[in-house]
């Protein structure tokens, strides 16, 4: 079947994900799935230059203090400041070089700077919440930010979800692509967390919670966590078709 | 250096209902998927995406990604024998407004492969809040001769193919319409990559 989906031209496929390290469409505890899940089955697509090939986008936007959230207004922004770090790898420990990451988040009191966000929680007019950067050599990044409050959703009663930065990464190819986002260690809410408990794979969950970092922990200044991310590496040989 | 192997990807999560603040402010949306100098037939296509009742999802977000109009990707895994277009980023991304739809430019892009070309498509990308994943799907035109030998279609049931194929808008020359049906009985079709 690959014969018939491929070019003639030399293509890489992408290794699969294994079984259980994604989300399923439909996870019924997180309501908003019910009615937007697809209830067909997907359609298994043999990778074809359409999905290796991707974006290499908007490094000319990336400006040099876009990875410090706490220096984008006048003044500082309330809360614990911290650094967040770490490398995107592919999964076959491949340091991915040059990658976008886009970061947004709540402030520290749990608030989103956005139009439909209801929690009746004070914005910081010295936090936007949003960030940028670029991957170096080694695959490595940083940002500097505020720790993320908790925040109330209407998924059930008393649903908070626990603290959380969304994450946004392109790799080398369209079927790369990933959004996530990164947890912190030893949050009592990951429990009741319908979004976080989606993932069956107890290994593949703990990837999103950052580990707490002393050795990269500036004194007297921030804490920091680190979180390395990794995405769906290369077939170990690249097949001519 | 210590070589890890087999590492478990990262999970995907929902991109949730704020990514506005980030991925889709005025500087980091991209409506114009070719660049405004790019050869080819230049057309406007209106995605509208619709939930399992037909109502409209307000708080979508789409990405495209496509080659230009020889079929070739601004990227260095592309190897076809092509010149690409100068200037061409084939790179698309927008937010769905409060009736589900959103508006992109493009130009018709024109068959990827030399061997059995695969007919002319765009990939889309759906992210969404209740998508704890970005589901795949393409972009096919109505009245393509190419469809017919299209490998991908082919591995599709021949009654859902349809929902892969981009309608002329009638009201509006130069105008496309495509329905990303999440769920339902016109579901439109989404891969497993
Ligand atoms: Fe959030």
């Amino acid at each position: 079947m690959d014969s018939e989906v491929s070019t003639r031209v030399s293509v890489k496929g992408y290794i699969r994900l294994p079984k259980g390290s994604q989300p399923p469409s439909l996870y019924e505890p997180y309501r908003a799935t019910i009615k937007r899940a697809p209830l067909k089955p997907l359609i298994i697509l043999p990778h074809t230059l359409s999905e290796i090939t991707g974006p290499i986008f908007g490094h000319e936007k990336v400006r040099e203090k876009d990875n410090d959230l706490t220096s984008q207004h006048a003044g500082e922004p309330i809360g614990e400041r911290i650094i967040v770090h770490g490398r995107v790898l592919d999964s076959n420990g491949r340091p991915i070089p040059n990658a976008l990451i886009e970061i947004w988040q709540a402030n520290s009191a749990g608030r989103y700077r956005h139009i439909k966000e209801q929690h009746p929680a004070p914005l910081d007019p010295n936090f936007s919440g949003a960030g940028r950067t670029l991957t170096d050599e080694r695959g490595a990044y940083r940002f500097i930010t505020i720790k993320p409050g908790s925040y109330p959703w209407l998924n059930h009663y008393n649903a908070w979800r626990p603290e959380h930065i969304h994450f946004s990464v392109f790799g080398m190819a369209f079927l790369t692509r990933l959004v996530t986002q990164m947890y912190f260690p030893g949050d009592p809410l990951f429990t009741y967390d319908p979004i976080f408990q989606s993932i069956p794979d107890e290994k593949a969950r703990q990837r999103l919670i950052s580990k707490f970092d002393l050795e990269n922990t500036q004194p007297d200044w921030a804490r920091a966590y680190k979180f390395d991310i990794v995405l769906r590496g290369p077939e170990a040989t690249p097949f001519e078709s | 250096m210590r070589a890890d192997t087999d590492l478990v990807p990262t999970p995907s999560q929902t991109v949730g209902p704020y990514f506005r603040i980030e991925l889709t402010t005025q500087e980091h949306c991209v409506k114009c998927v070719p660049g405004p100098q790019a050869k080819g037939e230049r057309m406007w296509i209106t995605f509208r995406v619709l939930d399992g009742n037909r109502a409209p999802v307000n708080d979508a977000m789409l990405e495209i990604w496509q080659a230009d109009a020889n079929g070739k990707y601004k990227h260095p895994d592309d190897l076809q024998p092509k010149q690409l277009d100068p200037g061409w980023i084939g790179f698309g991304r927008i937010a769905t407004g409060e009736d589900g739809s959103c508006v992109l430019e493009t130009i018709r892009p024109g068959p990827v492969g030399n061997g059995a070309p695969q007919a002319p498509h765009l990939t889309v990308a759906v992210f969404a809040r209740g998508l704890l994943k970005q589901l795949y799907t393409r972009v096919y035109f109505a009245g393509e001769a190419a469809n017919d030998k299209d490998p991908v279609l082919q591995l599709i049931p021949p009654e859902r193919r349809d929902t892969l194929l981009a309608r002329p808008d009638p009201a509006r020359p130069g105008y496309w319409l495509f329905d990303v049906i999440l769920q339902g009985d016109r579901e439109t079709v989404f891969f497993d990559v």
